[in-house]
């Protein structure tokens, strides 16, 4: 084990933390503004995927440049989401919340592997690929595409929740429900925008991972899981502190498999989780 | 009475239908059903009527297959023995886990189930020892015996074990509905704060909801090992179990006494339904279908299939 295998594992595992992050940001996003776990989450990532990879195969338009239509049309699955589904449980038992969105995801799940089958799909030579190498060091150009376009799709969603007006009233109305639409906010336009958003930002890290990433129906498992892990670790509901806890999670990961043993990296990353939510409930920074 | 009465009943109905019901797919269908109401109702226990929503179950019901299994084949112990001892670990592990979890709620606790699940599932996997992803065949047995609990003759015998094991899990569920116990549970579920202040020890209450229910669950799974006759960690340990068991018993009513058997009753043959029409094919319509009754029925009414019961009952009298 040298120093150099160590930084190069480093090195990707901050990059495949960014994308997480963007996903566990979306995830975050949701909670903060109703307390509610989007357990299809990971599901609409793989549809986010699938759409790329079609766009890909039929029409052989790269997942790059795709990005925007499947952005969009991700964000239009959540706000049908939370008009059809949501809208009618916000009142209800915590158990009916649970097991819509689960019931929404083995839906979305089964009806990808109905459709389109259980097989593993990769979009090949997609625009950007190759790798570079840096001193010794070798980055993925897909991988390295990806990071960043995830992190500025997370820059431009905290610049949007900070310096816009429709960004600070989906602020207020997670702060508090109830003197938001007495200051005059829509609150069912901003849970609804929540929910747009919060799919939107898998659209954009599907697309992303679908340059380099197989596609399959249950795709999106792994990935919820490491954002439900990503999300509790920054805190429920605090969206810039995801940044630094997907980082975390994608480092864990890689030093988990190569430090100890890579069948049992996940188990690692849920470790660490079990650890925080035990120590610290409201994860290492708290609410937003 | 007449509640009794109807349970009486309902047992009997139960007790003779492998008479009329002769073919073995029938037979598989029906042991099925038994099985998986017995499961729900297990998780019911601590879900429906404590309020812990646990999506990991399928730990439990994997220690129990996995201790009988190990035991049947390193020891050539009965399994009969081995599914008490799997209940035991199940119980055991279950206090571990509940120590610390316990202190999450809602959907912290949820995913924290998950998290614990996907775990143990890896930990299963690579432990090459006890089978590993290959999985393990239980050495199968000649002539059937009772001891072994295997029958190759008729699955006749294998009802009468679910069938048994069912109405054990519903017998505890309908103790507990009257014990102090139960409504020490129904009132943590409805507000922990309100019970904790009344004195109720809530720790206590949750680790012994999840004693109960791990237990049950683990003797399912030592039930399911004897009669599949094989065990693998993607059969007994994976998180689409644990989803399967709270789909049961949320579509058929959550914290009710007959829920889980109404949900089994529904889901299992649809299921089994689509599996022989399309004949498999991973084509996973039958999760499909499952997926949007969920969807509606969290929707439409969180009560579940038992709640529209008595709603049409109460219409109808």
């Amino acid at each position: 084990m040298t120093a150099e295998i160590l930084l190069q594992s480093v090195i990707s595992g901050i990059l495949m933390g960014f994308v997480y992050a963007l996903i566990a940001a979306g995830l975050s996003l949701i909670f903060g503004l109703m307390e509610i776990v989007n357990f299809a989450h990971g599901e609409f990532l793989m549809l986010a995927m699938f759409g790329a990879f079609w766009g890909w195969a039929l029409w052989s338009v790269d997942p790059l440049l795709s990005l925007p239509l499947t952005t969009l049309a991700l964000f239009v699955l959540g706000v049908l989401t939370y008009k059809g589904i949501i809208r009618w449980i916000l009142g209800g038992p915590m158990l009916a919340q649970i097991f819509a969105t689960f019931g929404l995801a083995i839906l979305l799940r089964s009806g990808a592997q109905f459709l389109f089958g259980v097989d593993f799909h990769v979009v090949r030579d997609p625009w950007i690929h190759g790798r570079i190498s840096l001193g010794g060091l070798f980055i993925g150009l897909p991988q390295l595409t990806a990071s960043v376009a995830a992190l500025a799709a997370f820059a431009g969603l905290y610049w949007f929740l900070t310096h816009t007006e429709t960004g600070l009233a989906l602020q207020a109305t997670a702060q508090d429900r109830q003197a938001a639409s007495l200051m005059g906010i829509n609150t069912e336009r901003m849970f609804a925008l929540g929910w747009g958003i919060g799919s939107a930002c898998v659209g954009v890290a599907g697309s992303l991972l679908a340059i380099f990433f197989y596609v399959f129906p249950d795709v999106g498992a792994t990935f919820a899981l490491l954002a439900y892990v990503t999300v509790a670790l920054g805190g429920f509901g605090n969206v810039p502190a995801t940044l630094l806890a997907g980082v975390i999670v994608g480092v864990v990961e890689v030093l988990g498999g190569i430090l100890i043993n890579p069948a049992l990296k996940y188990a690692i990353v849920f470790l660490l989780y079990l650890l925080v939510v035990l120590i610290r409930p409201q994860g290492l920074f708290g609410k937003f | 009475m007449a509640r009794w009465l109807t349970g009486a009943l309902a047992l009997l109905v139960l007790l003779s239908l492998p008479a009329f019901v002769t073919r073995p797919h029938h037979r598989h269908v029906l042991i099925m059903i038994l099985l998986y109401a017995m499961l729900a109702a297990a998780w019911n226990i601590l879900a429906g009527y404590c309020g812990q929503i646990s999506l990991g179950h399928a730990i439990f019901f994997g220690l129990g297959a996995y201790t009988s299994t190990t035991l049947v084949k390193q020891a050539a112990i009965s399994p009969w023995i081995g599914m008490v001892a799997g209940a035991v670990v199940a119980v055991v592990v279950s206090q571990a886990i509940g120590f610390p979890v316990f202190r999450l709620r809602g959907h912290y606790f949820a995913i924290a189930t998950i998290a614990l699940g996907e775990i143990v599932q890896t930990l299963f996997i690579n432990w090459d020892w006890i089978g590993g992803a290959r999985g393990v065949f239980i050495p199968i047995r000649r002539p059937d015996s009772l001891l072994h609990l295997q029958f190759h003759e008729s699955k006749q015998n294998y009802y009468y074990v679910a069938l048994a094991m069912f109405a054990l899990a519903l017998l505890v569920t309908r103790v507990l509905e009257r014990s102090r116990a139960g409504y020490y549970f129904r009132a943590i579920r409805e507000d922990q704060e309100a019970a904790a202040s009344l004195g109720i020890n809530v720790a206590r209450s949750k680790q012994l909801a999840m004693a109960i229910s791990a237990g049950l669950t683990a003797l399912g799974g030592t039930f399911y090992a004897q009669y599949i006759l094989f065990i693998d960690p993607e059969s007994v340990l994976s998180l689409s179990l644990s989803i399967l068991i709270c789909l049961v018993a949320v579509l058929g009513g959550v914290g009710t006494l007959w829920g889980p058997l109404l949900g089994a009753t529904v889901l299992v043959p649809l299921s089994e339904g689509t599996r022989v029409l399309l004949g498999g094919g991973g084509k996973a319509l039958d999760l499909l279908i499952y997926g949007g009754l969920i969807v509606l029925i969290s929707v439409a009414q969180p009560g579940g299939l038992m709640a529209l019961w008595r709603k049409g009952w109460r219409r109808a009298a």
